[in-house]
């Protein structure tokens, strides 16, 4: 496969770094186009995760000896440099959780369940990720709080003007995709950030597909809570990111209970440690924090200007590409300036799994399904779509060989 | 990767683009719906038994979804015509993959899978064996 230079990234030194991505299926190379579902981990990660184990290994935060201070030591500092990737202080504004699934149960455990009762409301989108949507309609239905949905034009973006009808003074919370993971689009999240502290409303955003293609300040955006996954931006599976305003984190109770998480324990009673190890219970994620750590040195060394930059260049091919073609119906904004590095699209008479069944015979990797976004896909009016999700390593060469698998699909359902 | 490459052979293709025995039977002796949600498969079969209601006489379906899940179900109708009951309630998943002479990945085995599921699922509600509204093929395979 002929690489080239991105005006963005060297993105064949790059692919170095990426020995999985020289696999071949009944000798074709891998197209890996998922990223939106987990992207690779380059060497320097797996080294940083691997060096750690072999060098450094023991429990973080009660021992005395050498190892366990330098996995301490660490440990906490991967706080400190995951915050700074994101804008935040630093370690007292940074907890580690699971993914952004746990970060999103944990503000909605520790705070919704406690704060919210009848007569508030909680604020989502249409195009919200379950991870949002299930975890508040639970808390709804627990805490009787009434939930809304922002809706989604049919040019799939956010409905600003009804968002501004929608969040009342009643709204104590508003919980928001800063990426679409389905459609792309990047949603105005700072203003929705101002609209919910007009309201004394707190805004909680899931930036999962945001972090890993754009730079992200939540300062910026001012957003009360912000959380992300560590695998979906070059960092190991079980670990994501939740930033959270260190006054709020300093209030909030603890999600989990356990060890780690406390200053001092009587029969009776038991105070609660600092963020943010008030909310990291039991051993924490050592070996993972380091990895992510590494993966944000990673992506600060390509510079993520230079990230978002090459992903809206292949997401604006991908949608010139696709639109050739009367037979590809594609979701979500046209103009690739609006949107993260995915295309979800589907091709007539032809079933999503179907057609990622046969990318699969050449080796191209998409996802096909609801991407966790049943209702936008009952507004869509589809049961599935296919998705195809760019990183740093890829290159317009493969989005051809998508396009390619595309029209044998096409062919063969003729 | 030959795994993917063998769904889509001919044969499949041809009862997906041309199913067999697709539309309604009037009077069916039971009628069932089912459903893959992880593909949104849906296919609802009617089935009319002899008067001893001993042996399939007459299968009907229709659906919407993907190939496998469809033309599963058009060779499984044609399959099931003249089968008693309890024959095609032996039938398993090793079955249904020997009847679509394909191998299938094991991410689709669910939609291979859905028709065998719905018909049988009909046949015991009908017997009073189960209770359920609508098959699925989400959590038991």
């Amino acid at each position: 496969m002929g690489l080239q230079q991105s005006d963005a990234l060297d993105v064949e030194r790059v692919r170095e770094d990426f020995p999985i991505l020289q696999r071949e299926f009944d000798g074709e190379r891998l197209v890996y186009l998922d990223n939106g579902a987990t992207t690779q981990t380059p060497d320097p990660v797996v080294d940083a995760i691997a060096d750690y184990y072999r060098t450094s290994n023991a429990n973080v935060h009660r021992g005395i000896h050498q190892l366990s201070q330098e996995a301490s030591i660490a440990y906490e500092e991967a706080h400190d440099t995951v915050a700074e990737f994101v804008g935040a202080d630093g370690r007292e504004e940074m907890v580690f959780t699971k993914n952004t699934t746990e970060a999103e149960n944990l503000v909605a455990y520790a705070w919704g369940l406690r704060e919210l009762g009848p007569g508030d409301e909680i604020v989502l989108s249409q195009m919200e990720h379950h991870a949002s949507l299930v975890t508040w309609q639970q808390i709804g239905e627990r805490t009787g709080a009434d939930v809304k949905y922002i809706p989604v034009t049919d040019e799939g973006y956010l409905d600003m003007d009804a968002a501004a009808e929608l969040i009342t003074d009643d709204t104590e919370m508003v919980s928001v995709l800063h990426v679409s993971n389905t459609l792309g689009t990047v949603n105005p999240v700072a203003d929705l950030a101002d609209l919910a502290h007009d309201h004394d409303a707190y805004i909680f955003v899931d930036g999962a597909q945001a972090v890993p293609n754009q730079p992200v300040d939540v300062k910026e955006i001012d957003a009360d809570f912000y959380a992300f996954s560590g695998h979906k931006m070059l960092g190991p599976t079980g670990i994501g990111g939740l930033y959270g305003k260190a006054d709020l984190l300093d209030e909030m109770e603890p999600f989990q209970y356990g060890g780690g998480m406390i200053r001092k324990v009587t029969f009776e009673e038991t105070t609660w440690h600092d963020v943010p190890w008030k909310f990291e219970a039991g051993t924490p994620v050592i070996a993972q924090g380091v990895g992510l750590a590494a993966a944000v040195e990673y992506l600060e060394d390509l510079g993520m200007e230079n990230i978002r930059r090459h992903e809206e260049r292949l997401a604006g091919y991908a949608l010139d590409r696709m639109s050739e073609f009367d037979d590809i119906e594609i979701y979500g904004p046209t103009r690739a300036e609006d949107r993260g590095g995915l295309v979800s699209f589907n091709l007539d008479e032809v079933h999503a799994h179907d057609l990622t069944s046969i990318l699969n015979d050449h080796a191209v990797a998409i996802r096909a399904g609801d991407h966790c976004t049943q209702p936008l896909h009952d507004e869509l009016g589809v049961a599935a779509s296919a998705r195809a999700s760019f990183y740093v390593y890829n290159t317009t060469d493969e989005i051809d060989a998508l396009l390619e698998g595309v029209d044998s699909a096409r062919e063969l359902f003729a | 990767m030959s795994m993917g490459s063998d769904m889509y052979r001919q044969q499949i293709l041809d009862h997906y683009k041309n199913p067999r025995n697709c539309g309604e039977i009037e009077e069916p002796t039971y009628t069932h719906a089912g459903e893959n949600p992880m593909c949104g498969d849906e296919i609802r079969i009617d089935v009319e038994l002899d008067d001893d209601e001993e042996v399939i006489e007459r299968v009907a379906f229709r659906g919407d979804g993907c190939a496998i899940s469809q033309a599963s179900a058009s060779m499984l109708t044609g399959k099931l015509q003249g089968m008693t009951v309890v024959e095609m309630q032996e039938l398993d998943r090793d079955d249904v993959v020997d009847m679509l002479g394909v191998d299938i990945s094991p991410m689709r085995i669910k939609c291979a899978v859905l028709a065998e599921k719905v018909v049988q699922d009909g046949a015991k509600i009908y017997e009073g064996e189960a209770d359920l509204d609508k098959t699925t093929t989400e959590d038991d395979e």
